[in-house]
């Protein structure tokens, strides 16, 4: 039902555009940082994790790399990089719309003749699915490097192995198993917390409540969206 | 002209509104009064469509809501402004972008029109100057202006105002009225006021509907609400020791 609303042509298309570009910049831009920070550091910890386990000397270290790179494409950048943005964005989605409907300022626009889904849900979806993947890219791209960092500076393992293990039997399907299962999760993210705010009812108490119940609600949906993507995709 | 004809709307099986019929007049200020829970807010909210009730129609100058099409339904929206009781404003918007909203959603206006368009209403809800401020900078009877200068952005036929001066002082809550009273003969709509506020009965009660219990108990004028002899009514405006003192004074004077 919700979805229906929220997929019409929108009304003004100067009006959705100036919507998109600040929800890229929201939803997006604004998650860089974090999004950043985490791959390299978490990055550089399965590095050193994968490296303190495999100190058998018949293991090539180019394996570490190998493992690290698995690792970040298939796991942590796609769906720990998701689960984080939706503790950070689902929660602001849900408290902006919930805000907006406590306020009644989505009664404002629907007594305008404006489809408040529309305006409101679906530059949030077009913005998460458009910049979601440049983001997990970037968190693959940024893990990889901070394994490599966390191996050099340390010495535990050879910088230069780890190159080659990056390199060692690269399939982009994998890439593109990675990119499919964000653009899942993006729309998850844009959705289930849109719904929550969207349906909130009663004040700024409820509001704070449906913004904690979206975010557990998004992430149990990726988590499940997780499981039967990587079965459908990789079995 | 709205045209209200018994009009029943339930929540969760109990009825709210039990057949209300009425007919709100073209530049005359009509208002809505009675108790709490007496059904205004739903009343109001089921006229401007935010409700659908299960039966009745409302007639929008020949119009009839439940003979509409989709698009028809959109247009007549468009031609609907509404003041709500806490203002509604786009707090992430400053005034002028509030005031402009409505025009950039419906309208080919250039920039620079629509700006001169905000502009026009803001000086007639004494705003100028105020272009740039957030919601958040503004008092709340400026808040109240702002809200009326983006209802009536569009010239609509039709006016909703759900109590448009509450929570503010006496004399910010007469200019108020005073600016809706102006603003329905000036544009010639027809404007709805849902008040709990005796002043403004007093003040611009052109027309006055008086709802108990989901009914309407009494209708008639500012003049005629000082006459009648409608228990409910009386006991509900006439409550204060003042307003039945200013009441004795008016039946002493006209008698």
């Amino acid at each position: 039902m919700m979805l229906t609303q929220v997929f019409r042509k929108p009304q003004r298309s100067r009006v959705f555009r100036e919507a998109l570009s600040r929800e890229i910049e929201v939803l997006g831009l604004k998650s860089l940082g974090i999004i950043a920070f985490i791959s390299f550091f978490i990055g550089g910890v399965i590095a050193l994790q994968t490296a303190l386990n495999l100190n058998n000397p018949l293991i090539p270290q180019s394996l570490i790399g190998f493992a690290a790179k698995r690792s970040i494409i298939l796991e942590f950048a796609p769906t720990f990089c998701s689960i984080i943005l939706a503790g950070k964005v689902g929660s602001y989605i849900t408290s902006s719309i919930g805000t907006m409907r406590v306020t009644e300022q989505i009664d404002a626009l629907e007594v305008m003749g404006i489809n408040s889904l529309n305006y409101l849900v679906l530059p949030k979806i077009i913005a998460t699915l458009f910049f979601y993947p440049f983001l997990i890219s970037l968190g693959m791209i940024l893990g990889i490097f901070g394994g490599w960092i966390s191996g050099t500076m340390t010495g535990i393992f050879s910088g230069v192995d780890y190159i080659e293990g990056v390199q060692m039997d690269f399939d982009p399907y994998l890439i593109m198993y990675s990119l499919i299962k964000t653009l899942i999760f993006a729309f998850i993210i844009a959705t289930v917390p849109s719904y929550h705010g969207y349906y909130v009812k009663g004040g700024s108490l409820e509001v704070g409540k449906a913004s904690t119940q979206s975010v557990v609600w998004t992430i149990v949906l990726i988590v499940i969206a997780n499981y039967f993507l990587t079965q459908m995709l990789l079995t | 002209m709205i045209n209200v004809k018994n009009l029943h709307k339930k929540f969760g099986g109990v009825e709210i509104l039990k057949g209300i019929s009425t007919v709100f007049e073209t530049g005359k200020t009509n208002l809505i009064i009675g108790q709490s829970g007496s059904g205004k807010t739903v009343f109001l909210k089921s006229l401007i469509g935010l409700h659908t009730p299960e039966n009745g129609t409302i007639e929008f100058d020949g119009r009839v809501n439940t003979e509409m099409s989709i698009d028809q339904r959109r247009q007549l929206r468009q031609e609907l402004g509404m003041v709500f009781q806490g203002s509604a404003l786009f707090d992430s918007q400053t005034v002028e972008e509030n005031v402009m909203f409505p025009l950039k959603m419906f309208t080919k206006l250039s920039d620079k029109e629509m700006l001169a368009q905000a502009n026009v209403v803001l000086k007639r809800v004494d705003l100028v100057g105020s272009n740039k401020k957030y919601i958040a900078e503004l008092s709340g009877g400026m808040q109240k202006r702002v809200a009326i200068a983006r209802a009536i952005v569009m010239k609509p036929k039709y006016l909703f105002c759900d109590e448009p001066n509450s929570g503010l002082d006496p004399q910010t809550a007469i200019i108020i009225d005073n600016l809706i009273q102006e603003i329905t003969n000036e544009y010639q709509i027809t404007t709805v006021i849902n008040t709990h506020d005796m002043n403004s009965v007093m003040e611009i009660g052109e027309k006055i509907i008086f709802l108990k219990d989901g009914k309407k108990a009494w209708e008639g004028s500012n003049k005629e609400i000082f006459k009648t002899d409608n228990e409910a009514v009386v006991n509900f405006v006439y409550s204060s020791n003042l307003f039945k003192k200013v009441r004795e004074a008016y039946l002493n004077e006209t008698n």
